[in-house]
């Protein structure tokens, strides 16, 4: 489980393939049970304290979701939605955000840079934040719209399952801290295992449509949900009923890439030529378009769908 | 070739390659693939060697275990300093979980509201400046005495002894250890004071005058963990799933494990409701009509546990002639005292003086007749027409209850606060007691009537009597009547009721000696009635809401405020602000910065106080927090954890033993040097280099050895056997004697450190059978998990539910999961009853004379009501025994300026006034707001994230509206009523927006059993902010 061998990289062409024969792993998986999560936040906060990360103090918008969205600092956050239904029953739907750690993952297929976006045998789906331009590709390619870029250090951020916390055998920061047990780590077989036993449960209490989502269009995902109503997830603040990668991601992914993977092999002989010619770059004017302001130098690319309104935050 | 392009910048280049490829960065790409693997390795992981210490949640009463991080291995020259803290997998409870709150312990460790140095706000000034410990603690005590001489009462008018002072007083933390609490009982008590008080005042001192009288012990009667053993889980006046979200675990494992239900009764729909099976919304503040019409169901449908209600309550008892109940009166009332005479309220005695009894319960004076009787009022139609509770979710709420009546069912009943706010909290508390034991549900594993306490220690501020009346164990102060010991003894030692009972009460003269003892050391003596003169007396109490009267009336001069902030926590913050500012000095021990100690300070609107005019002399002492002390403290369950320090305090913080000892020795030099006001109470006090290895700054070991107890002299049995040599610390409570040769602070604690070392730090989290660890921690008394546990048997011994077995008689005593809660040597089969501490035996559903107004739960409206008369006797409208003090009474709203009902209460986010110090708890719940529904909201024009004025007769805030499904309209007595959700969290201090303290609010009166504030029910209103406030 805690091995992060890489099984895939972004950016990287066939002809420089991951390392991919240290795949006998188990997958693992976290399984959000929605029906016994009280909202509590505890995720959130265990989230921010293991990955050192502290976001703003912002206002109350008039609900109970703080922050008020994901952030670069916050990757994790609950989603409150009032929901009545044609039978006028009322539902606090309390649903936990964040990255699904899908195994055909779109910010992965999206990210030009070799290896800024890396996938591990266990399923893991990881930002390697210093090589991160912070073009928001990956913000373009995500379906579940998780990935935030900060306006601090220009590079995308999201859960990273606690890598480093698995790295040496242990459970997410989330997981550990969950005070119901709504968050639950393991082999993404167990985590099947017990979401039908709770789907079970759940059909016992009268909830018909109860069901695990773990969705065949991103071929599955290591974060899954128990939901009482599975057959209509955008009841849970617009979890997408069937997500996908956009087709211009996927298109991007299979014509473009390989001419930028030889535009970038031009890219690193030039660099090397540079290096040895010259030495290494010295800062100049140009190489900070942003200047100081700590704004993007460009907005991420409008032409591929979705794109998070948050991108540029 | 490329090299040629000596000028072109990186980013230049890169351009060059168009937009798609600018992506490519340099640092992608960098120069040998070697560093990109390595670059592609996943964060180290942080905790590696790192030094782990164990601790607890210093927030709430479920205490959570915590492993603390910090730097170096303990070597010297290493500083430790925490860095990362989680929750302990080890801790039987918690079970590595941890709450938003503590979650997020680091940054209050860490806050940027922690003090750092002692500092001295003169009178009139605007700033604080910084002051030597060395001068504030001469400056303080020298305060102190002046005052304590000046005003020190040796004799009240009467003539009688009594040794008061009553012109300074204490509030003490809830969160500090129960070895700091040893030193803040003794400390207060030493010079006399009766103005002590701790948190309890403000939350659970309703649950201790409800549930001592029901069952005998006031406390949670089973553990956290036990929750899972339950078949329903009903919560009402608390929101576990909010407030103890780790206790709520085990909510949740009963109902994936054992199927079982939730049942939800709260004016909101809270988070709790959120994963319950049954929701109802209720009026605040009209619960006990809801518990009474529950007994009414109970009771017409037969849906009792026949056999429990005969042989373990008083069912069968039958009381006096001259008890009555009329229009709202029970009798006895004196209506220019608004208090009773409780002489009628008691069984009718038989000639051997013990009380009468009908083994058939049909006697009309039984007490199971006359609780039908009162009952009867209370239809499931009255119960919609006060709490606006429909009758269909009542009958559907009152079959899923009635049906644990069955043998092999249990309920457990879950409340915090949300009872014990009211005029009449101690009553709706009884409410519930009486249920369960109606239902066969006390000392049942997955039973109970779990009082969920409020902070992480104040179950052991509680234990320690840190009350204005209280004695260590649950005993009284003797009053100015009670002129010597014997009488003492004589008044407060229990006499039989029915025979052949445990009535261990009895025993209460060895508990108090040794009290004394404990105090007073070689000053008490046989001859001296062990210095009971020393103890100070008292004549009337001296509750927080009472002292801040005096306060307010210009009758206080000095107060120390020890981890509690009064500003923010007491109700009518406007009136608290005035009274503070009544005071000559006031000396503040925290380790945060709170409202409390800037109450001087010019906040703008948020604190609009004259701060040239205001004369308090303030100092703020800045003291150590959970993570820096080793000690115990008392979760909800009773179970005594202790915890070690990780760092040191910060800056030149002090750890609070050091900062009592620094004062208290001065104050010992002083009256040694001078004299004064009785200085044989200051100096007779145990805390001396006789008592502590160094009384400045005693060690946290040996306030829990002396909590504990041992002998003073060799101890023999009645056979002449030797059981204890001198100095040996106490096994039980069982060995204390009432001849002075043993000594003991706080007698419920005996057994928690013994000869076999700390008990409280005991870590075998084994599994002895349905969720008890007796070798976790130490439970008092005795190590008992689940109150009155022979309960779960019949008489003969047979366990009700052979499935939740915890005790069996194996031919010489019981034995089981648990320790028993009754002589272990006594055989199954005799009279002896499982309610040892009250002296009929049996549980009370005729609580006698333990209540103030009255053996039966009734509704009474709030003080502030929206209704215009109680539906069930238009005459007596409200608690006829709640004390209202007139300038509160003058500061009482009326419905018609004031329509909505108002309550207040804590999100899970955060913690009372503590968290909004911790950056990643304020992140979660930024800014104060209130909830209210939509059609109150469209009413008024009020939209999601509109600032709103909420006001009442005493104050306003401003809030952020949450407009919100979950708060409806209810018909209560033919009108509609809406409610307003107030949650108490923000102020002017800590990293969340600045804002009001939302306690302006709510109403200075309180519980007519024990003065808890009546914060969950009152009137305000509410409309949009104009001008500045929006």
């Amino acid at each position: 489980m805690n091995s992060q061998n890489i099984v895939r990289r972004s950016a990287t062409s066939e002809l420089t393939p991951a390392p991919d024969i240290r795949n006998h792993q188990m997958e693992v998986a976290k399984l959000i049970d929605v029906s016994i999560c009280i909202g509590c936040k505890a995720c959130q906060v265990a989230c921010n304290e293991w990955n050192d990360l502290r976001g703003p103090v912002e206002n109350n918008v008039g609900v109970y979701d703080n922050p008020a969205d994901l952030h670069p600092e916050t990757w994790t956050l609950m989603r409150f939605t009032e929901h009545v239904d044609e039978n006028d029953k009322f539902e606090w739907l309390i649903r936990k955000d964040g990255c699904m750690h899908c195994e055909d993952p779109g910010c992965l297929k999206a990210c030009p840079i070799p290896g800024a976006i890396v996938q591990y045998a266990n399923g893991v789906v990881d930002f390697q934040s210093d090589l991160c331009v912070g073009c928001g590709y990956c913000v373009a390619g995500c379906p579940f719209n998780v990935p935030r870029i900060s306006k601090q250090d220009h590079k995308a951020y999201k859960c990273t399952l606690c890598s480093d916390r698995l790295a040496v055998g242990q459970a997410p920061a989330c997981a550990k801290t969950c005070p119901t047990g709504a968050i639950a780590f393991g082999s993404k077989e167990e985590m099947k295992d017990l979401a039908a036993t709770r789907v079970a449960e759940l059909n016992e209490r009268g909830y018909e449509n109860a069901g695990l989502y773990d969705p065949a269009g991103v071929g599955g995902t290591h974060v899954m949900y128990v939901l009482q109503h599975a057959d209509d997830p955008e009841r849970y603040a617009g979890l997408p009923k069937d997500p996908k990668i956009s087709p211009i991601v996927e298109g991007w992914k299979d014509l473009l890439k390989p001419a930028a993977a030889v535009a970038g092999a031009v890219a690193v002989g030039a660099m090397a030529a540079h290096f040895i010619g010259v030495g290494p770059n010295t800062t100049d004017d140009d190489d900070h378009p942003e200047g100081s302001d700590g704004k993007l130098p460009e907005e991420p690319p409008t032409n591929v769908t979705p794109i998070s309104k948050h991108a540029a935050e | 070739m490329y090299g040629a392009k000596t000028n072109l910048g990186r980013r230049g280049f890169l351009k060059i390659l168009g937009a798609g490829a600018a992506a490519l960065s340099a640092q992608a790409i960098g120069l040998s693939t070697a560093e990109a693997q390595v670059s592609a390795a996943v964060r180290p992981f942080k905790l590696l060697r790192a030094k782990e210490t164990r601790n607890n949640c210093t927030y709430c009463s479920v205490g959570c275990g915590i492993l603390m991080y910090s730097l170096g291995d303990g070597a010297k020259n290493a500083k430790p300093r925490i860095f990362h803290i989680e929750g302990d997998p080890d801790h039987p409870v918690s079970r590595g979980s941890l709450c938003p709150k503590g979650a997020g312990l680091l940054d209050m460790i860490h806050s940027k509201g922690r003090l750092l140095h002692p500092e001295y706000r003169a009178p009139g000034s605007k700033e604080w400046v910084k002051i030597s410990w060395e001068d504030a603690t001469k400056r303080i005590a020298r305060l102190l005495k002046d005052d304590r001489d000046a005003n020190f009462i040796s004799h009240n008018e009467q003539g009688q002894l009594v040794n008061r002072w009553l012109s300074s007083g204490m509030l003490a933390s809830s969160a500090a250890s129960n070895e700091t609490g040893v030193l803040d009982y003794k400390f207060s008590r030493a010079l006399g004071m009766l103005g002590i008080d701790c948190q309890a005042r403000l939350c659970h001192a309703p649950t201790v005058s409800a549930l001592a009288p029901s069952f005998g012990r006031g406390a949670m009667t089973n553990h956290w963990v036990d929750i899972k053993n339950a078949n329903v889980v009903i919560v009402m006046g608390g929101n576990p799933a909010e407030a103890h979200p780790v206790g709520f675990k085990w909510v949740i494992e009963a109902k994936i494990k054992n199927k079982a239900k939730v049942i939800v009764v709260d004016p909101r729909f809270n988070r709790t409701a959120s994963v319950a099976d049954i929701f109802s919304p209720i009026r605040a503040g009209s619960d006990a009509a809801f518990l009474m019409g529950m007994v009414r169901y109970l009771l017409e449908t037969g849906q009792i546990q026949h056999e429990y209600v005969r042989d373990y309550t008083n069912a069968a008892l039958i009381v006096r002639d001259d008890f009555t109940f009329d229009e709202g009166v029970f009798s006895g009332f004196n209506a220019e005292t608004n208090s009773y005479d409780k002489s009628s309220w008691t069984y009718a005695r038989g000639a051997d003086g013990l009380a009468l009894r009908d083994e058939t319960m049909t006697h009309p004076r039984s007490v199971l007749q006359l609780l039908k009787k009162h009952v009867d009022r209370y239809t499931p139609e009255m119960v919609e027409e006060i709490t606006g509770v429909k009758k269909a979710d009542f009958l559907k709420i009152a079959e899923v209850i009635g049906s644990c009546s069955a043998k092999n069912k249990t309920l457990t009943w879950l409340y915090a606060l949300g009872w014990t706010h009211h005029t009449g909290g101690a009553q709706i508390i009884r409410g519930a007691a009486m249920i369960q034991l109606l239902l066969g549900n006390i000392g049942m594993a997955g039973g109970g009537v779990n009082a969920l306490r409020g902070h992480s220690n104040i179950q052991g501020y509680t234990d320690l009597g840190l009350l204005s009346l209280r004695v260590p164990g649950y005993m009284n102060l003797p009053s100015d009547k009670q002129t010597s010991l014997a009488q003492y003894l004589e008044e407060t030692t229990p006499k039989d009721v029915t025979p052949g009972q445990v009535n261990y009460w009895k025993n209460t003269p060895k508990f108090f000696i040794s009290y004394l003892k404990n105090q007073y050391g070689k000053h008490a003596t046989k001859e001296n009635d062990f210095a009971f003169d020393l103890l100070p007396k008292w004549d009337r109490s001296y509750d927080m809401l009472a002292y801040f009267d005096m306060m307010y009336n210009g009758q206080v001069n000095g107060y120390i405020a020890q981890g509690f902030n009064p500003l923010a926590a007491m109700p009518d913050k406007n009136k608290t602000s005035k009274a503070l500012s009544n005071l000559k000095f006031l000396v503040i021990i925290d380790p945060l910065v709170t409202e409390t100690s800037n109450f001087w300070r010019n906040e703008g609107r948020f604190n609009d106080v004259p701060t040239e005019e205001i004369m308090t002399e303030v100092f703020r002492l800045p003291s150590n927090c959970f993570a820096e002390e080793d000690g115990a403290i008392v979760n909800s369950g009773r179970w005594l954890q202790w915890h070690y320090a990780g760092q040191e305090p910060p800056g030149q913080a002090r750890h609070d033993p050091a900062i009592l000892g620094g004062i208290m020795m001065e104050l010992r030099r002083l009256y040694e040097v001078e004299g004064g006001a009785c200085p044989e109470q200051v100096l007779h006090m145990t805390w001396d280099h006789d008592t502590y290895h160094d009384p400045y700054f005693p060690h946290p070991e040996e306030m829990a050895k002396e909590a504990n107890g041992y002998a003073l002299e060799d101890v023999f049995d009645e056979n002449g056997v030797q059981i204890l040599r001198k100095g040996q610390l106490l096994d039980s409570f069982a060995q204390l004697r009432d001849d002075g040769t043993t000594q003991s602070f706080c007698w419920v604690f005996a057994g928690s450190w013994t000869e076999k070392g700390n008990q409280m730090a005991n870590r075998d989290n084994t599994d002895s059978g349905l969720g008890n660890t007796p070798g976790w921690a130490w439970a008092w008394p005795a190590n008992r998990r689940i109150l009155y546990n022979r309960a779960s048997m019949d008489k003969d011994g047979n366990s009700w539910d052979p499935n939740r077995q915890i005790l069996h008689w194996n031919g010489e005593k019981w034995v089981g999961a648990d320790v028993p809660d009754f002589p272990a040597t006594i055989p199954p089969g005799g009279p002896a009853a499982p309610f040892i501490m009250l002296p009929e035996g049996v549980g009370r559903l005729f609580s006698a004379q333990g209540m103030n107004d009255g053996p039966f739960p009734e509704h009474y409206e709030p003080v502030e009501s929206p209704i215009a008369k109680n539906p069930l006797h238009e005459n007596v409208t409200h608690n006829p025994t709640a004390r209202i003090f007139q300038n509160d009474r003058e500061r009482m709203g009326n419905r018609t300026d004031y329509p909505y009902v108002a309550t207040t209460y804590s999100v899970t986010e955060l913690f009372r006034h503590w968290t909004k110090h911790s950056h990643l708890n304020a992140m979660l719940q930024p800014e104060q707001f209130i909830e209210m529904g939509e059609k109150l909201a469209a009413e008024k024009g009020i939209k999601h994230g509109d600032t709103v004025k909420v006001t009442t007769k005493r104050g306003y805030i401003t809030a952020k509206a949450v407009v919100t499904k979950r708060m409806r309209t209810l018909n209560v007595a033919g009108q509609e009523v809406e409610q307003i959700g107030i949650p108490c969290h923000w102020g002017f201090e800590g990293a969340t927006r600045k804002g009001y303290l939302a306690n302006t609010l709510a109403p200075g009166v309180g519980d007519a059993n024990s003065q808890t504030p009546e914060f969950k029910a009152f009137l305000v209103n509410v409309e949009k902010a104009e001008g500045e406030l929006a």
